[in-house]
């Protein structure tokens, strides 16, 4: 099916090159040549993500770079509508992460885990995935305690708050504290 | 002839020359000298800010090229509309760094006078001196107390914050920085912003799947403190390099005028020594011949 619709795409421009009166200049030859070849990129593109499926991460926070168009095999990302996994040729989609552990299994067979904080999550058409987050950790480096501590700290932060502002900044503080010291457990 | 006299007496009356100049080249020798110490720690200072700026940049580029994938593979075109325009120049308070803040001067300017229903957000305080005269009604908001600290996500997440807060609306906008290229050069950079609404009509936003209008809302205004994250990031590389090639410059044209007035300041005072041998030998000759 791939092939044929290669093959067909193929002909058009050739027909059309070769069906030029003679009288036609060499610039505009030369132009459908140009269209020619891009076709010819652009089915080959088509059979390659058809036949060998791979998606392309890019994992950054704004002071570090864990990944940068590296080929991975699936990325499991926290969302606020719903934790899920990206595997290659995955529906093109933005979402918006939430605090929680990202796991991307890479290549090799490993599997890596990252605290993030916050960020968003875009899908491309073109199986590439750009991960943005705010802040990201690897999980292993985490301390529980502190993080209970945090948690104890943010709790208290919002029994005191005072304004709206404070209290949804205490709320947001105890949210990501409860995902950390899960992140530990 | 009168004419001439006349070019002549002016002249005369400007500066005394021959010994007076002595000391006034010593003056300016020492004003030199002091001049091209401060640029020479300036540019040291300049160059110590760069390394960790350009290191910090390096970090931040992956996250900053990311955060514009969606935007060009989504194919999100500027809004249909007379919204006006807005524009996000980004510099810093600090000057003597070559043509960087007057670069997005000018562009900014230009970009006014071509349509002057464009908002102006300024970050930094050297582009407000420049625009501030002539375009003052234009300008929406200023940052200050930039450049003094690298800046962290927390700064741009603060503008991203109260760019949105302050509800500018736009149907064209764009974020405009110098782009670090090499240590002796930078790109002013204009980098395309689109408003929610942009987003939604964006022409290949149908393959994306389930989106609704708050997830557009949260990730735009993300991507905002994002982008504005990795210009500022940027700037901040390209600033701090063109100071350290300016104050280079400048220490280098400080050498050389030194070596200049040291070589008028010998000559000025040999010829003083040398004027007043004269008077002495000349004085005792006619001494000697009047015994």
């Amino acid at each position: 099916m791939e092939r044929k619709v290669f093959r067909d795409r193929i002909k058009l421009p050739i027909a059309f090159f070769i069906g030029l009166p003679s009288g036609v200049s060499s610039r505009f030859r030369l132009h459908a040549l140009r269209l020619f070849s891009g076709r010819f990129t652009q089915a080959c593109q088509v059979r390659g993500y058809a036949d060998a499926p791979s998606m392309s991460l890019t994992f950054a926070a704004p002071s570090q770079v864990l990944y940068n168009n590296i080929s991975v095999k699936q990325v499991d990302v926290p969302s606020f509508s719903g934790s899920f996994g990206i595997l290659p040729a995955h529906v093109p989609t933005l979402a918006v992460l939430k605090p929680g552990v990202v796991t991307v299994f890479e290549n090799d067979g490993s599997t890596k885990k990252f605290f993030v904080s916050s960020g968003t999550v875009t899908i491309n058409e073109d199986s590439t995935v750009q991960l943005l987050a705010e802040e990201a950790v690897p999980v292993d480096t985490l301390d529980i305690s502190a993080a209970r501590e945090l948690l104890a700290q943010s709790q208290s932060q919002l029994a005191s708050a005072s304004s709206d502002v404070a209290k949804a900044e205490a709320e947001i503080s105890i949210e990501v504290s409860e995902a950390l010291v899960k992140a530990c457990e | 002839m009168f004419s001439r006299s006349a070019a002549i007496i002016p002249q005369c009356s400007q500066q005394v020359r021959g010994m007076a100049t002595l000391k006034m080249i010593s003056i300016r020798l020492k004003s030199v000298k002091n001049i091209q110490k401060i640029t020479q720690s300036m540019k040291m200072v300049s160059a110590a800010k760069y390394t960790k700026a350009e290191r910090e940049l390096k970090l931040a580029r992956p996250y900053g090229i990311g955060a514009q994938e969606f935007y060009k593979k989504a194919e999100v075109k500027d809004e249909e509309g007379e919204k006006g325009q807005l524009i996000i120049a980004v510099s810093s308070d600090r000057g003597l760094c070559g043509a960087v803040h007057s670069s997005i001067g000018r562009i900014v300017k230009n970009d006014i006078a071509a349509n002057p229903n464009t908002k102006v957000v300024i970050v930094g305080d050297k582009v407000r001196n420049i625009l501030q005269r002539l375009y003052a009604k234009n300008i929406a908001m200023v940052v200050t107390e930039v450049g003094r600290k690298p800046a962290v996500f927390g700064d741009a997440a603060l503008i991203a914050q109260s760019i949105i807060n302050s509800g500018i609306e736009f149907s064209k906008g764009k974020i405009l920085f110098n782009a670090f290229r090499t240590v002796v050069s930078f790109r002013t950079t204009e980098m395309p912003l689109y408003s929610q609404n942009a987003v939604a009509n964006a022409s290949k936003l149908p393959v994306y799947d389930s989106l609704d209008s708050d997830v557009i809302q949260s990730y735009t205004e993300f991507s905002l403190a994002s982008l504005l994250f990795y210009s500022m990031k940027e700037n901040a590389t390209s600033e701090q390099s063109s100071r350290m090639t300016a104050m280079d410059n400048a220490s280098k044209n400080a050498g050389e005028m030194i070596d200049k007035l040291t070589m008028t300041f010998n000559r000025t005072r040999q010829a003083v020594i040398t004027r007043e041998l004269i008077e002495i030998i000349s004085g005792a000759a006619a001494l000697e011949t009047k015994n």
